[in-house]
């Protein structure tokens, strides 16, 4: 059953459709997180050192981090798989192009193969920057993240990399999550402008409170 | 009217084809689109020429045998069926792209036919409804709630034209799969083999070369017959339940 799940088409869109509404979960949690940096740097470091401990003492510290990360590299590697398998698969299906060309599909819809690379390279840069420190702009300090953020986005090429991608990611979020829906077979005709309206209301949400930061330390509020 | 015809021209499925162009005058706005193409076929004969190749039978909008990619659009610019598009939706001095349906399920036979077998062999994968043969059962013997009875008839109404794979970015034939497998799966004629026939259907489909799907919308915005989007979400909830009871 594994085997014909994976080989199929519909089953490898339900893989995409699952592991993109966890890591739509995962960013709701996170631009949540992100938030307590308008509280000032004691709270925002502390919610960091918070994120190490969590589950304690049923959990080791670390584990529950640990378990956080791993859900989610299994989740965007699977992701990316299937949709470079399914892009792949879905140009060969269409191998000569129409001479009348004719664009009608939403942005959204059409950007989601490039925005989807956008995000997979900006998740790369940005796990670098922030959590290994590897490219970090200026002294990296581990348990200081506060201090961390405010240096990238004091930065001009930090605050266009991370704009860039939160307005692909809106973009992706907006299609993503109403076709998850009809991936997994929950949406109905009932349904569909709850799940419209919840799709373009997630976009939109978590791409404001994600590009506030990079906004707020530019502006000072942040510092 | 007069118009400017850019047509795809292909000699058989082994050769390159191309776009060829025509003027074609005298042209009366009642008339449908498959009948201008008989008269630029007409005119073809006279000078010698190949007639333009093209998909047609019941000229009634039923059969699903007529096709053609016009202006970038599956059947032309209204909902409905090539072969019950009219003239009059188009000005005079158009200039109008005409192409074959475009997927590498569909291959080109010749100029705008293109071979829609794969289509049958989808169909052939459902495989039959157990239901007796013999004398016509007793219409109320088999009731059928009428939200199912409309659902299944919407659904049936699919002439498998291809139009969704001629659409669809990626020449999907889902929302074509879907409304067959919707048709009979709603019915209680057809629960015995609810669960295989979505397995086999889809699979199939995936063997025949079409693509996925993304949920771009364009197949249910081409088909004539208005068979919904959300008909491919019912086939994913039917396939996910299948996978789950089926031990294949
Ligand atoms: C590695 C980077 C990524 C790539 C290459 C990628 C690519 C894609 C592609 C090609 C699709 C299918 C597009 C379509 O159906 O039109 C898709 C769908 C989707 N993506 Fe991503 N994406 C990536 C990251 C993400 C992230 C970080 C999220 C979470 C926020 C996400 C959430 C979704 C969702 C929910 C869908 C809809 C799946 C469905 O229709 O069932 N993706 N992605
Ligand atoms: S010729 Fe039969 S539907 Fe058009």
């Amino acid at each position: 059953m594994a085997r014909s799940f994976w080989d199929s088409t519909v089953g490898k869109k339900i893989v995409m459709g699952v592991t993109g509404l966890i890591m739509i979960g995962y960013l709701v949690v996170h631009m949540m997180g992100n938030a307590k940096i308008f509280f000032g740097a004691d709270d925002f470091n502390e919610y960091g050192h918070w994120l190490r401990v969590v589950g304690e003492p049923f959990l080791h510290r670390m584990w529950g981090l640990w378990i956080a990360r791993v859900v989610l590299l299994t989740s965007v590697i699977l992701h990316a798989v299937c949709a470079y398998q399914l892009s792949r698969r879905d140009i060969k299906a269409r191998p000569q192009k129409y001479v009348h060309k004719k664009a009608r599909m939403s942005y959204a819809t059409r950007t989601m193969r490039w925005g989807g690379v956008i995000l997979g390279l900006f998740i790369v840069w940005h796990i670098l920057d922030l959590t290994t420190g590897t490219v970090h702009p200026d002294g990296f300090e581990d348990g200081k993240p506060y201090q961390n953020v405010v240096d990238t986005f004091s930065t001009w090429y930090g605050n266009v990399i991370y704009i860039v991608a939160m307005l692909a990611m809106g973009m992706h979020v907006r299609h993503g999550f109403w076709s998850a829906a009809q991936t997994i077979g929950v949406g109905s005709r009932t349904r569909e402008r709850v799940l419209k309206a919840t799709a373009n209301g997630l976009a939109l949400i978590l791409t404001v409170g994600f590009i506030s930061v990079p906004v707020a330390v530019m502006t000072g509020v942040v510092s | 009217m007069k118009l400017n015809l850019r047509v795809w021209r292909q000699k058989n499925a082994e050769t390159d084809g191309a776009m060829a162009s025509y003027e074609l005058d005298g042209i009366s706005p009642d008339m449908s689109f498959l009948e201008m193409l008989d008269t630029l076929n007409e005119e073809l004969i006279v000078s010698g020429e190949e007639p333009v190749a093209f998909d047609h039978d019941c000229r009634e909008g039923i059969c699903g045998a007529c096709s053609l990619v016009i202006n970038g659009d599956a059947h032309g610019p209204e909902r409905t069926t090539t072969c019950q598009l009219h003239m009059r939706s188009f000005q005079d001095g158009d200039t109008i792209d005409i192409e074959p349906w475009r997927a590498s399920a569909f291959p080109v036979i010749k100029d705008l036919v293109v071979d829609r077998t794969a289509f049958d062999r989808v169909i052939q994968a459902g495989g039959f409804i157990t239901a007796p043969t013999g004398a016509a059962p007793e219409a109320h013997a088999t009731p059928v709630p009428k939200p199912d009875a409309d659902l299944a008839f919407e659904h049936a109404e699919c002439i498998g034209c291809g139009a969704c794979v001629a659409a669809c970015p990626n020449g999907a034939a889902m929302l074509f799969t879907s409304a067959k497998v919707n048709h009979l799966n709603v019915l209680p004629q057809g629960a015995p083999e609810r669960e295989t026939r979505v397995l086999d259907m889809v699979a199939q489909m995936d063997e025949e070369g079409f693509g996925g799907c993304t949920l771009a919308g364009e197949c249910a915005t081409a088909c004539p017959k208005g068979i919904p989007l959300m008909s491919i979400t019912s086939m994913n909830k039917e396939w996910l339940r299948a996978t789950r009871k089926s031990k294949r």
